[in-house]
Order: structure tokens, then C-alpha cells, then sequence
């Protein structure tokens, strides 16, 4: 409950810095907001189910360039962006029902190469996509201050959505049966828990707020091409968030999305050029010595408090898994 | 007469391939990870070559075993300190790690030689041998001689020294191998500076036939990835069969096709091998 109320909390904060007329807040703001759509979703399948998905690139693409090329064709702007939404869940569908049977290794780079054979076809098809050139939407008839409120408010409002329906999941059947998945498929399998329609559900929902945001991204910058829409940090960035914040935790991503916002920002502004690098050494730090997150600090200290004796180490025959639900 | 030249052409692309993914393979088979630093490993051989060639003229093919012996170091020290923290953890964490390792070491590349593209321009190449109509460049014959023989040596070693028979005996059963005394701590630790030493090897000899730049490092990584599908991940045999493979059907359908798709065919080949297929070509049970 406290948490909902918070949520609740900073997404009114969220709302109000809409009044802003500073374009760098609105613009970091409108950023946050995509970052933390990125981490929300993919924490669906990486997260709750415990696949490693790096298709997050592929989804994000393919609903802005979807959602784009529907602009251009004259559909409504709202519209697009839901179509975008809706392509993106079925390419997971689809991916889901041809992938979702190999783990591990494969699953994870067979994921990878997707968003790079859509990343050529976008480059091929010129007739459509523009091909290397890009895709340039049209401007905007309103004031420039003015769409970029327009589109930070909707970037907030996908990721408020993206939050919701987490929620939602995560108290719900589908919820249990993730978990299930998550920790031994085989006996989830056993018990009557339909693991294959379960895992392409959340890869549906771990597609359809990226393919949405893709959207919202492209009619944003109003220019489309395919090195950008299908950048391989597309993929990775929701996953270092996710382990930043806590795999699995409704509140992990959220979390994890502003630290790495934070940290961003004064990395790209003050390091530049060895940008690259102090993210890898944050990645390194975060594996090697906060593998559940930063929620997990929180979390031990208030076992602890409460027992009064430490918490039994998470490191059993799986090693430093994904923080559960369920330690709480 | 084209038909044999495109062959020839592939089996040489394969021989590269072999070399690139063999080490890739070793690592993936003995400590259950995918290096994702192994498209830099590669990149650095290349630059060591570089840098010994423009400086003190050490043909690449000479400088090969400095590149190889100076990753073996770089590969061995990283596996001793870090990698070897999460080794028993999920696939996403030592995926995500090796990541963040290769972010830094990529972008300390960057800053060492900057991102610009750079080969290694032979101040006297050998030639063009002549066979029937065939044409080939004599010192990628060379290389592709060169990387064949070192992947033959890593075979040898496997099969006849010590370690060698330690770093299959932990490929096959990890917990067995303990159970009959064998320290799996240096065995992986050997095995994955045998992976940067035969990355590192394979930059070099590429060093003078392809561009290469530390944004390429990625193309060389899936790669070997692609390689080590198609091939399985059944050893030396799996890397040989899966590079040939790979280096004909690269050269064959760019006949077909125009160049610039051959990358893209070859990850599809690989979607659908992922989908029907996942223990490659001459996979055996139990390496999946």
C-alpha cells in the first residue's frame, strides 16, 4: 500500500513538471520516462519469468517505425501509437512461438540477432522505411515548447501504464505462474502451469508499452534510422537498470531508471568520451557486488531489523539469482 | 572456373572462422559462458600487430604469438579476478558481465587508437599464386594456413597433455572432474587465457586482410556465435566444421545475393538453426 501511494506520489510530481518551460527538464524528463518503459517491460520476461530477453531493441523499432509509417499515411497520431504498441506485441508473439522453447546461451543471443536481421530489412526495404536515409515525420503545427510537453506527458503516461499493468500482473494468476516459471519450469510444467502460453504472454507484454514508447519516441524526434530505432543498447540498457534496481521487484526498475538517468546525465556531460566505460565499470560493480539490486539493501536492513539476525544469503545452488517477490 | 575460385574464397573466409570461433567454443563448452569480450579480444591481436608492424616491422604472421601470449595474460588474469565470482550464477549475470567488461576494455581501445577503421598495409606482400585460373593472394593463403595449424595445435594439446585431457574432462562433467582431483579453478582459468590467446592469434592474421576497427569487434563476435551454432559446441571438430561452413555459404551466397546481405542470411541461418536445430550440425547430446 505505502508503495502504491508513493507511486501515486511521483506521478503527480511527474504530472506537475509539465508546467516547466525548461526545455532540458522536459527533454531528460521525456527520457526517464522512455528509460523506465524500457526497464518496466523487460522486467516482465528477464525479471519475473527469468529469460534473458535482448529483444528489446527489436520491439522498439519495429513500433516506431510501425507507428511512423501509419503517421505518414495519414493515421491519427494517437492511433499509430497504439498500432505501434500492437506490432511490436505481435512480432513477440510470433518470436515467442518460434524461440520460447530453447534457454540460456540461445535464447538470449537468438534474441539478440533479431533486432539486428530487422535492423537490415529496415535497411533494405527503402520504399518503405526510407532505408540508410531515415524517415522524417512531419513537424508539429504547434509551439516547439509547447509538443515538447505534449510528448513528455505521453511518454509518462505509457510508462504510468507500463507500472500499472506490472502491478496488476504481479498480484494475479499470471503473476504466480511467472514466478512459478522463474524458479523450475519443469515442476511448474508438472503441476498444471502452462509454461509455453505463459512465457509468450509476457513476452507480449514485455513488447507492446516498448513498441508504444517506440512510437511516441518517433513522432518525438520526428526522424527515424534503422542504426538508432535498433540500437544494441536499446536492449542492453533495461537489463543493467533492471539488475540495478532488482530483478522481479515492482519497485526495482523504477528505481534503477532514475539512478541510471542520474548517472547518465552527469557522465555524458562531464566524461564523454569515456562515457562507454563508466558504464561498463557500473555494470561490473553492479554483478559483482549488488547482484539483487539496490531494493535489496533496503530490503536486508529492514529483515534485519525485524529478526534481528541476517537474512540467509540468496546465494544457493542458482547462485546470485533475480531478488524475489517473496522475501519481503 | 568461378565455382572453384568462390570455393576457395569460402574455404579461406573458413579458415579465419575456425580460428575465431574455436576459442569462443572452448570457453563457452568448458566454463558454460558466452565471452562477449571475444570480438575484442580479437580487435586487440589486431592492434598488437598494428603497433608492432608500423614501430618495429614484425610481419603479423611473426607477431601473431606475441598477441596470442599477451591476450593469454589479459584472458587469464580477468577469469582469475572477476569472471570467476559469478561463474555459478545465471546466464543473464555473466552475460551482463562480460558485457560490462568489454564496454570498458572497448572504449580503452577507442581511446588508445580511436574508432577510425585501420589495416595493416603489407610493406612487400607476397603475391598472387596463379592455379589454373584460380587466383589467390598468397599471404592470406598463408594466414589462413597459419590459423588452421594453430587451431590443429589447440587440438593436439587437448587431446595429448595434461591440461589438455583436465580442460575436456571439465567440459564433460564439471562436478565428476572435482570428484578425481582435477582443480577447476585453473582449469578455467587456463581455458579461457587459451580463448583470448587464440582470439587474439586470429586478429592478427585478419589484421592484414581485413579492416578493422573497435566497432567491428561486435561483427566478430556473432561470428563466432553463428560458428559455434552451426558447428555445436562438440570441440575442435565442431569449430572446424561450423567456420567452413559458414565460410562457404558467405562466399556462395554472395553470388547470389549482393554482399552487403551475406550478414544478414547468415543470422538467419541461425534463427533457424536456433529454432530446429540448437546442437548444430555435428552437436552432440548434452552440449546444448
Amino acid at each position: 500500500m505505502k508503495m502504491r501511494l508513493g507511486l501515486a506520489a511521483l506521478l503527480v510530481v511527474a504530472l506537475l513538471l509539465a508546467c516547466t518551460t525548461n526545455s532540458y527538464a522536459l527533454r531528460v524528463g521525456t527520457m526517464t520516462a522512455l528509460t523506465m518503459i524500457l526497464a518496466v517491460s523487460w522486467n516482465f520476461m528477464g525479471g519475473m519469468v527469468g529469460y534473458p530477453s535482448f529483444a528489446t531493441a527489436a520491439f522498439f523499432g519495429f513500433g516506431a517505425y510501425a507507428s511512423a509509417i501509419l503517421q505518414m499515411k495519414g493515421v491519427p497520431m494517437a492511433l499509430a501509437w497504439v498500432a505501434g504498441g500492437a506490432s511490436a506485441a505481435v512480432l513477440a508473439g510470433l518470436l515467442g512461438a518460434a524461440l520460447l522453447h530453447v534457454r540460456g546461451h540461445y535464447f538470449a543471443i537468438a534474441t539478440l540477432v533479431v533486432a539486428e536481421v530487422l535492423r537490415e530489412l529496415t535497411n533494405s526495404f527503402e520504399g518503405l522505411t526510407g532505408g540508410g536515409i531515415g524517415l522524417n515525420l512531419r513537424l508539429d503545427t504547434w509551439s516547439i515548447i509547447d509538443s515538447a510537453r505534449l510528448y513528455y506527458v505521453c511518454m509518462v503516461a505509457v510508462a504510468a501504464l507500463a507500472v500499472v499493468v506490472q502491478i496488476m500482473v504481479a498480484n494475479s494468476k499470471t503473476g504466480v505462474a511467472f514466478r512459478c516459471i522463474r524458479q523450475n519450469e519443469m515442476a511448474a510444467d508438472m503441476i498444471g502451469v502452462n509454461a509455453a502460453h505463459y512465457k509468450r504472454v509476457a513476452y507480449a507484454l514485455s513488447a507492446v508499452f516498448v513498441g508504444m514508447a517506440g512510437g511516441v519516441y518517433a513522432s518525438w524526434i520526428k526522424y527515424l534510422e534503422p542504426p538508432d530505432a535498433f540500437d544494441l543498447f536499446i536492449s542492453i540498457k533495461p537489463i543493467a537498470i533492471v539488475l540495478l534496481g532488482g530483478a522481479g521487484t515492482i519497485v526495482g526498475p523504477i528505481v534503477g531508471s532514475f539512478a541510471w538517468m542520474a548517472f547518465e546525465e552527469i557522465v555524458w556531460r562531464n566524461f564523454l568520451t569515456v562515457h562507454a566505460a563508466a558504464l561498463g565499470t557500473l555494470i561490473v560493480l553492479v554483478v559483482l557486488f549488488l547482484p539483487n539490486g539496490i531494493v535489496s539493501l533496503w530490503r536486508k536492513k529492514r529483515v534485519v531489523a525485524r529478526r534481528s539476525a541476517p537474512q540467509a544469503p540468496a546465494r544457493g545452488a542458482r547462485g546470485a539469482g533475480p531478488a524475489t517477490e517473496e522475501a519481503s | 572456373v568461378i565455382y572453384a575460385q568462390i570455393v576457395l574464397n569460402g574455404l579461406i573466409l573458413g579458415g579465419m572462422y575456425t580460428c575465431i570461433a574455436v576459442g569462443f567454443s572452448l570457453i563457452w563448452g568448458v566454463l558454460n559462458i558466452i565471452n562477449v569480450l571475444h570480438g575484442t579480444f580479437i580487435i586487440a591481436g589486431a592492434f598488437v600487430s598494428l603497433v608492432a608492424y608500423e614501430r618495429w616491422g614484425i610481419h603479423p604472421f611473426v607477431s601473431a604469438l606475441f598477441a596470442g601470449a599477451l591476450l593469454f595474460v589479459v584472458g587469464y588474469l580477468l577469469q582469475r579476478v572477476l569472471i570467476n565470482r559469478v561463474l555459478t550464477a545465471s546466464v543473464l549475470m555473466t552475460l551482463t558481465l562480460t558485457f560490462g567488461i568489454d564496454l570498458i576494455l572497448n572504449n580503452g581501445l577507442i581511446l588508445a587508437f580511436s574508432a577510425d577503421y585501420r589495416k595493416l598495409n603489407l610493406a612487400n606482400p607476397l603475391g598472387n599464386l596463379d592455379l589454373a585460373g584460380i587466383t589467390v593472394s598468397l599471404d592470406r593463403l598463408i594466414a589462413m594456413a597459419l590459423a588452421l595449424l594453430l587451431t590443429g595445435v589447440l587440438a593436439w594439446l587437448l587431446k595429448y597433455s595434461k591440461m589438455g585431457r583436465a580442460i575436456v574432462a571439465v567440459r564433460m562433467d564439471r562436478e565428476a572432474a572435482s570428484l578425481m582431483g582435477i582443480d577447476i579453478n585453473a582449469v578455467n582459468a587456463v581455458a579461457f587465457g587459451i580463448g583470448a590467446l587464440m582470439a587474439g592469434a586470429a586478429g592478427s592474421l585478419l589484421s592484414s586482410i581485413y579492416p578493422f576497427s573497435p566497432l567491428t569487434s561486435t561483427q566478430f563476435l556473432l561470428k563466432a556465435f553463428v560458428v559455434c551454432v552451426m558447428g555445436g559446441l562438440g570441440g575442435v571438430g565442431g569449430a572446424l566444421a561450423g567456420g567452413i561452413a559458414l565460410g562457404l555459404l558467405e562466399s556462395v551466397s554472395g553470388l547470389f545475393l549482393s554482399p552487403e546481405y551475406a550478414l544478414t542470411f547468415s543470422f538467419l541461418i541461425l534463427l533457424l538453426l536456433i529454432m530446429f536445430r540448437p546442437t548444430g550440425i555435428m552437436g552432440k547430446k548434452g552440449f546444448e
